[in-house]
């Protein structure tokens, strides 16, 4: 019980650290304790959060995927062109990206897995070329006027107060069950562990690390078109340049959340969590309205310092409890 | 020092305008796109400094260039239940769902400098911006009243190619002299709207129309190019101002400068007080139920020598451009 308390603590601390800044944004704005802002929260960061989750897989594996805000835009393009330009029907042309993600993501896993390249060179690459194709196919900012994204934009449970879950929101909290369920409790999500843990020692105890880098990236792919559809129901449009630096946001949120860079921990949920209070901090600077933005960043990047600084203490104590003698402990 | 000087400030314009102060207890809030450039700078100072005249509680986002940025900043306003959302969009497009959401919730939203696509002219009250084709215009105005019947060669220096604000004020210059036979554009080419583009083609203007002596005026589609224009021009030994007239936009405080000394002749204003306006037509919208044009467009207004420029530049230069 307490060792298993013990693991989850940097997710604990991330969700105190949450749980703080409500209550002190509460504290100082009325109008912030409501269901609306809870649900704001949802809806306005879901794409960063379907991200993210994909980035946890990749960051536990031990690697790093910096393509995925330019997957992003690159989805919302091709989906406003696809779906005003070309007439493919909405629910096609969601199908058509997701598999050329899927397709892009695999091409990245292999190239890291066959030709032992370091993730974040190869992702590097696949970042500019899929915002280097999306400015290929668009400059301008398309509006998608389908009635498909109507419907969908409108479509709300709707709560007392105007407080609303969006379709967005909906997807995104489905993503993060998912992938719970995946990373927690089935096989692949333990090749995941292992291979963030030691590469050939994954190899050494017969599981196949080629399948799984592979898959990894093509997951971390496909979240990320799921995210530039979401995007692109988020904004009725599609742009070439939306999205620029998410890729960037997502690793903080994961890294807050209280997954190891090194690889080997880390939970979906601690993401979520991570990702929400950058959705905090925003939000407060809006009900504030006199603070310069980019305090945003200032503070994102403090709590990154700040939860590093953390892991490496917990990681430190561990390994010192472990080596005291077992008659020390009754 | 300056928090105080701007405590004391506030607490002065406060007791100043409490007397009439309708508008005392409305909170607005503003989605700005950025601070990409010294107008949006100058923009944001001068609609904090309208808010505080009207005693308004004005909240400002600063959305980095990033429309998902604005949206959350929007919803984030609804949330908190302002009385009015001013707009900055970023994009044409996307807005309709962010803005029903505040349609629904009863808050009028005002767009400033920028119009968003037509689907949504009923999801806000009203857009203020300026029309850059009148600003042209008056450009174009302006030196054929100020050449009177004699014969003038133009070169121009446009905006970025394909820039709407660019093919307008180009429309617009042309449209203004479209009257006058004498006066003629006879090179026109792009300076990107920067002062290094700018300097660059006015000296290929000035070899390929003999020394300069051809030219009889610039036109430039903002100042930053004219101001690279004029040096150039100085470089050449030739005088701007008195041998070549200009004209340009934007009426950025530098521009002041180099006609306080006599080295620029006009220059037409597209204002930063956007927000200013857009206060009014709210408050007169909440109290009196005054439902304003779709279209609010600002005052182009000219500024020549004649009108102190030294003066202008002590008021402008700390606007933030």
């Amino acid at each position: 019980m307490i060792r298993s308390l013990g693991r989850l603590t940097p997710v604990l601390a991330t969700a105190a650290v949450f749980l703080a800044g409500f209550v002190v944004c509460s504290l100082i704005y009325p109008n912030f304790a409501s269901l609306r802002v809870v649900m704001n929260l949802l809806t306005d960061n879901a794409f960063l959060v379907i991200v993210a989750v994909g980035m946890t897989f990749v960051i536990i594996s031990g690697g790093i995927d910096l393509s995925v805000g330019s997957v992003i835009g690159f989805t919302t393009v091709f989906l406003a062109l696809a779906i005003e330009r070309w007439g493919i029907p909405p629910l096609a042309a969601f199908v058509l990206i997701l598999v050329l993600c899927a397709l892009f993501g695999a091409c990245m896993g292999a190239i890291i897995q066959y030709f032992e390249l370091p993730a974040f060179i190869v992702t590097l690459a696949g970042m500019f070329l899929a915002r280097g194709a999306s400015f290929l196919l668009s400059t301008e900012s398309l509006p998608i006027t389908a009635d498909l994204y109507a419907h969908l934009s409108d479509h709300a449970l709707r709560f007392e107060g105007g407080a609303r879950l969006t379709v967005p929101a909906m997807i995104m909290i489905a993503v993060v069950l998912a992938g719970m369920v995946l990373l927690h409790l089935t096989r692949f999500g333990a090749n995941v562990y292992a291979l963030g843990g030691s590469r050939t020692a994954t190899g050494l105890m017969g599981i196949n690390v080629a399948r799984t880098t592979v898959l990894i990236y093509t997951l971390s792919s496909v979240l990320a078109g799921l995210a530039g559809i979401v995007f692109s129901l988020y904004t009725s449009s599609g742009y070439s340049l939306s999205a620029v630096g998410v890729e960037l946001d997502a690793i903080a949120a994961v890294v807050i959340g209280g997954t190891l860079l090194s690889g080997g921990y880390g939970f979906i949920f601690g993401s979520f969590l991570g990702v929400m209070i950058q959705g905090l901090i925003q939000t407060y600077i809006s009900f504030d309205g006199m603070l310069s933005s980019w305090w945003a960043k200032i503070a994102t990047g403090l709590l990154l310092f700040a939860f590093i600084a953390f892991q490496q203490l917990t990681l430190h104590l561990a390994r010192r409890s472990r080596r005291a003698p077992a008659g020390a402990h009754p | 020092m300056n928090f105080r000087a701007l405590l004391l400030a506030s607490a002065v314009s406060g007791a100043l305008f409490s007397v009439g102060a309708q508008a005392a207890d409305m909170t607005i809030g503003f989605s700005q796109i950025g601070s990409e450039s010294g107008w949006r700078a100058a923009e944001t100072t001068v609609s904090k400094a309208e808010a505080k005249k009207r005693n308004i509680n004005f909240k400002i986002a600063d959305a980095q260039q990033k429309q998902e940025n604005q949206i959350k900043a929007i919803r984030a306003f609804v949330a908190q239940g302002v009385d009015a959302i001013f707009l900055a969009p970023v994009v044409a497009t996307g807005w309709d769902s962010v803005l029903k959401e505040a349609k629904e919730a009863k808050i009028p939203v005002v767009l400033l400098d920028r119009d968003i696509d037509p689907s949504g002219k009923d999801l806000y009250l009203t857009a203020v911006t300026s029309d850059s084709v009148h600003e042209g215009k008056v450009a174009g105005e302006w030196l054929v009243k100020t050449v009177a019947g004699k014969p003038c060669n133009v070169v121009e220096l446009q905006g970025t190619v394909g820039a709407s604000v660019a093919t307008n004020r180009k429309k617009g210059f042309e449209d203004g002299i479209a009257g006058a036979s004498n006066v003629k554009i006879v090179r026109s080419q792009t300076g990107d709207f920067t002062r290094a583009k700018g300097k660059e083609v006015m000296e290929s203007f000035i070899k390929a129309e003999g020394g300069g002596k051809n030219i009889c005026a610039v036109y430039a589609h903002n100042d930053d190019m004219m101001v690279g224009a004029i040096q150039a021009m100085k470089e050449a030994g030739l005088k701007p101002g008195t041998e070549i007239l200009t004209v340009s936009i934007d009426a950025v405080p530098d521009i002041f400068k180099a006609m306080a000394a006599g080295e620029a002749n006009a220059t037409v204003e597209l204002t930063p007080n956007m927000a200013g306006p857009a206060f009014d037509a709210v408050i007169a919208f909440k109290e009196k139920g005054t439902v304003p044009p779709k279209w609010i467009q600002t005052e182009s207004k000219l500024y020549t020598q004649a009108d102190n420029p030294m003066a202008v530049y002590e008021s402008k230069k700390d606007l933030g451009y």
